[in-house]
């Protein structure tokens, strides 16, 4: 007699639950000793819920079959020459700053969520965790697999992973990672699997991608929308987590919404360089930073945070200034690496007038008040052969550690500057949202690597910045850095263009 | 009621989940976007596995749906005959 | 509570306290209302060099490269030190005036408005 297929709810129960045991002569406390010291109460794991009902023989299934899918389109790409597809040479910056700034956080998941899924006690939790850490080091190995057609044929790519642990912006993703692995394994789930995989990572695999798509970047868009399907899985995941802590203890709600907002804050300063990829770096246009915020952030998040509020959870705090900020993020942040450009690992430029035409219409309220004059003056100096370039380091936040270039939105002209001393040092913060994040444990923050102050304490190198950019980051100068106008990248567009 | 959203890979499979969708969710909505589509309904949506394996002509398993998948928004609920997507409010 | 940690009384490596800077401190200086500088720029530097030298060397050698440096009256500048009005003594040292490790010096020029008048 043919065996009777189990129905999914059973056989999840016989794949996940029924895998755990009883801990009978070793002391339970012990083998799951990270579980209560963030003060987090679970009553019954038993109550945790996969609501894809996922288990290891589909995962495995399912998987593979997307991998032959993303891996055939990787092959026709690079037959077919896709890096003469894109759009226009300046695309490919975009990619740089992805493989030397997110791909790497894909790994930290991977290790993450292999950490946390040994340190829950239910075996729900344990599976799902498991199956994420898989999933966050296929991302990892996806990426690096498309973007190496790039590495052939583009400067930039060839030191990703060095350039991660030391390029002074990429602390910006490699702190909020760090900062989030060593946290217990709650704020863990809360900071990543929460506020920033259900609440945020759509801004980037989503509208970001889509971008790829509509200049002609074929593998992007593809690992992209590949990595996003698990990430759907992820957010799912996100989201019981949540409803689980919150109906476990009535004690657990003040912490989880003290963790809410804190990872909705560190997650809104990370995304900046997104907002700038999508305003900036993408030359055909799909929709502008502030347009993808309300639509995946306020109008998504927005729904969620309401459908939340049975359990006495509020929408983050500064949920209202970031509101403001979307109408400014991208454009300081571009502004920056702009100005910086001599120090960055990719080619950053003046955006071109039509570009800067499309930017006055999609941000009406603030772009020509306060960014174009920017570029005007970019222009004028240009045009007299004096490039801007900043030659001191700038003052980074004590927190996010990116440099200190947001405004007030009282006063969008000015700098953002808040303070606090603790055990008679002072502190620096770009914002209320970074002040509040170090004040609530001074003693992790204390800690945090500068890479400006590494710099001038000479653990990088030197003595000049070339000298750090060189040998410290593994910078190509002349080839990585510097305005895309005149780069090797260009001409070698150009050459190939010209042969087509 | 706030939204709930389902965004496919815009491929040949996706076309008829879609097809599938708008026929069991009269009030979706659809809008294409480069090398996506994204479905939106107030309150609830639904992908039924018979109306899906109808469009298709073919058996379908709704754990499939992963592989041309983007993203959703909801409370997520699954089983063998249908994934539903739901908020409360 | 000053972190959440698994270790009682644990307390972390502070890791820009000024003896790590080899005789220097850490001195941070923005120009308000010349956002053609995205952030304030951070120097390490001598507690005992005089403002002057601060001033017409370290700061004009960054913030000289905008059009209105050369325009300042420093008569009518203004200054505040870690938020609070100051008035720099040129021939002093920095840290004999109160500005020390970490301090933020804010330059304000209000009659300067910046490139186009927007503040840049």
């Amino acid at each position: 007699m043919a065996a009777k297929k189990l129905n999914l709810k059973d056989k999840y129960k016989l794949l996940t639950r029924d895998l755990d045991w009883e801990f009978s002569y070793e002391d339970r406390k012990k083998a799951f000793p990270y579980e209560d010291f963030e003060g987090i109460k679970i009553n019954d794991w038993s109550k945790w819920e996969d609501p894809f009902r996922l288990t290891m023989d589909a995962y495995w299934k399912y998987q593979a079959e997307k991998e032959k899918k993303l891996y055939a389109i990787f092959d026709a790409s690079s037959q077919h020459n896709g890096h003469l597809n894109v759009s226009d040479p300046r695309y490919i910056n975009a990619i740089k700053l992805f493989l030397t700034g997110i791909s790497p956080l894909e790994y930290q998941a991977y290790q993450g969520f292999a950490h946390v899924g040994r340190q829950f006690g239910g075996v729900g939790a344990r599976v799902a965790c498991q199956m994420q850490s898989i999933d966050e080091l296929r991302h990892v190995q996806t990426q690096v697999h498309a973007m190496s057609q790039y590495n052939k044929y583009f400067d930039g790519f060839h030191d990703w992973t060095h350039m991660h642990d030391r390029v002074w912006y990429l602390s910006v993703p490699k702190s909020f990672f760090d900062d989030a692995r060593t946290s217990g394994p709650f704020e863990f789930l809360v900071a990543i699997s929460f506020s920033f995989e259900y609440v945020l990572t759509n801004l980037v695999f989503v509208p970001f991608m889509s971008g790829a798509a509509h200049n002609g970047d074929m593998a992007t868009v593809t690992f992209g929308f590949s990595a996003q399907s698990d990430e759907a899985r992820h957010m799912t995941l996100g989201l019981e987590v949540i409803k689980f802590l919150l109906e476990q203890d009535e004690g657990n709600v003040a912490i989880v919404q003290k963790w809410i907002d804190k990872w909705f804050w560190r997650g809104c300063r990370l995304l900046s360089i997104v907002g700038m990829m999508m305003d900036y770096m993408l030359p055909n246009k799909v929709m502008s930073w502030k347009e993808a915020w309300e639509v995946y952030f306020e109008e998504a998040g927005g729904a969620l945070f309401k459908d939340l509020a049975r359990y006495g959870i509020r929408m983050p705090q500064y949920a209202d200034i970031v509101e403001k900020e979307k109408e400014h993020v991208s454009h300081q942040a571009w502004w920056t690496f702009y100005t910086y450009g001599h120090a960055a690992g990719f080619h950053t430029w003046i955006p071109t007038d039509a570009e800067l035409d499309w930017l006055s219409e999609k941000y009406p309220d603030t772009f020509d008040k306060y960014y174009r004059p920017r570029w005007e003056l970019a222009k004028k100096l240009e045009s007299e052969g004096k490039r801007i370039y900043n030659n001191a380091l700038p003052q980074l936040c004590n927190t996010c550690q990116i440099p200190m270039l947001f405004t007030e939105m009282s006063e969008p002209g000015q700098i953002a500057y808040r303070v606090s001393e603790y055990k008679g040092d002072k502190y620096h913060f770009c914002s209320d949202g970074c002040q509040h994040i170090f004040e609530e444990e001074p003693e992790k923050y204390v800690q945090s690597w500068l890479p400006a102050h590494q710099i001038y304490m000479g653990n990088c190198g030197g003595p000049d910045v070339p000298d750090i950019l060189r040998d410290y980051y593994h910078f190509n100068l002349g080839a990585d850095n510097l305005d895309m106008k005149g780069s090797p990248d260009e001409q070698r567009w150009n050459e190939w263009k010209k042969q087509g | 009621m706030s939204k709930v959203y389902l965004i496919l890979q815009d491929n040949d499979i996706s076309r008829y989940i879609v097809e599938a969708v708008e026929a069991d969710n009269p009030q979706v909505t659809i809008n294409y976007q480069p090398a996506l589509i994204r479905l939106e309904a107030e309150g609830r949506m639904v992908v039924n596995r018979d109306t899906v394996e109808e469009k298709l002509g073919r058996q379908w398993d709704v754990q499939e749906l992963h592989l041309n998948l983007i993203t959703l928004g909801g409370n997520v609920d699954e089983d063998d005959e249908r994934l539903e997507l739901s908020w409360a409010i | 509570m000053p972190v959440r940690a698994i270790t009682p009384d644990y307390t972390g490596e502070i890791k820009d306290k000024l003896e790590n800077f080899h005789g220097n401190q850490l001195v941070f200086a923005g120009w308000d209302g010349h956002l053609m500088f995205p952030a304030p720029f951070a120097w390490p530097l001598p507690p005992a060099m005089p403002f002057v030298a601060l001033r017409d060397q370290v700061m004009a050698g960054s913030f000289g490269i905008h059009p209105e440096w050369a325009e300042i009256n420093w008569d009518r500048a203004q200054w505040l030190l870690d938020g609070q009005p100051f008035v720099p003594d040129l021939q002093k040292g920095l840290a004999e005036q109160g500005i020390g490790h970490k301090s933020l010096l804010r330059l304000q020029t209000p009659e300067l408005k910046g490139f186009m008048g927007a503040g840049v």
